[in-house]
């Protein structure tokens, strides 16, 4: 059964790679980044349960925060254009 | 055998996002797929077992990395010169540099073999002798932090020198709320 869910997620991850490649506009690869730490979280946490330790789910959690870190700095490079001080206009551009 | 199956296939991604980003002239188009090229390693390294290295490699590859590639990408611009241009003597090398690692990897022992060096060497020592030589009772913080404790050491060292290094150029550019550059913080 998991390694059904796993092959499953492995095509998931060639599709979101593949999105990233031929996607147009900027936001489509922000997005398949996203989509792709997604997919790598739950590969972590199938794998951990195939091989029978799923204490590998700790990693996938930790995986999850840093995916979702990088998105937010991502976004944040594309709200302010910058980033390592903050805009004197605007306060919230530090993080 | 199933493991197996999803190394080639990962393998396999690895290989077309590395021709991705070489293929790519938008440099951000770039950085995203880097960041896809990390997590498809750090798959790749927890099916390895090593899941330390996989950790180290999805927080520096796929988080920082990405971050400081897009920093960089502020300051200088988004748009590789096109300009390709097929050196031939660095064409040769990177072949001659290739072949000469794929005839060093039959030398390499099996996966997963017990009796490599790796494997008869010195872990027998580390996992008979460290409780009682050490007393820590975690085999790795004892390997780091004694037995190879200068080592740690000189590696702490080299981090915190690339901290500050880093801190002061960061807070060269900071600005006051004129605009100007503030002399105090500098």
């Amino acid at each position: 059964m998991f390694e059904v869910a796993t092959y499953l997620i492995l095509f998931a991850m060639s599709l979101a790679l593949i999105s990233a490649i031929i996607g147009k506009t900027v936001y489509e690869k922000i997005l398949a980044v996203n989509i792709f730490g997604t997919v790598t979280v739950l590969f972590i946490a199938l794998f951990g349960f195939l091989t029978e330790r799923p204490e590998f789910l700790d990693i996938a959690l930790v995986y999850a925060l840093i995916n979702f870190i990088a998105t937010i700095a991502i976004l944040k490079f594309f709200e302010y254009g910058d980033m390592g001080r903050s805009s004197h206009i605007n306060d919230e551009a530090d993080i | 055998m199933t493991v197996t199956i999803i190394n080639i296939i990962l393998l396999c991604l690895l290989v077309i996002a590395a021709t991705a980003v070489n293929q790519q002239r938008n440099l951000f188009a770039a950085t995203m797929l880097t960041g896809i090229y990390s997590l498809i390693s750090a798959s790749l390294f927890v099916c390895l077992d090593a899941v330390d290295v996989a950790f180290t490699e999805a927080a520096v590859g796929a988080g920082i990395a990405t971050i400081l590639f897009l920093g960089t990408l502020a300051l200088t611009g988004f748009e590789e010169k096109t300009e390709v241009k097929i050196s031939v003597p660095g064409l040769i090398i990177v072949l001659i540099t290739g072949g000469l690692l794929m005839y060093g990897i039959q030398d390499i022992p099996e996966f997963g073999n017990p009796d490599t060096p790796v494997q008869t060497y010195l872990a027998g020592k580390y996992i008979g002798e460290s409780a009682t030589e050490i007393g820590v009772p975690n085999l790795v913080t004892s390997v780091l932090a004694s037995y190879r404790g200068y080592d740690t050491f000189g590696e702490t060292t080299v981090i915190f020198t690339a901290g500050i290094g880093i801190l002061m150029l960061l807070g060269r550019g900071r600005k006051n709320k004129k605009g100007l550059l503030d002399e105090d913080e500098v």
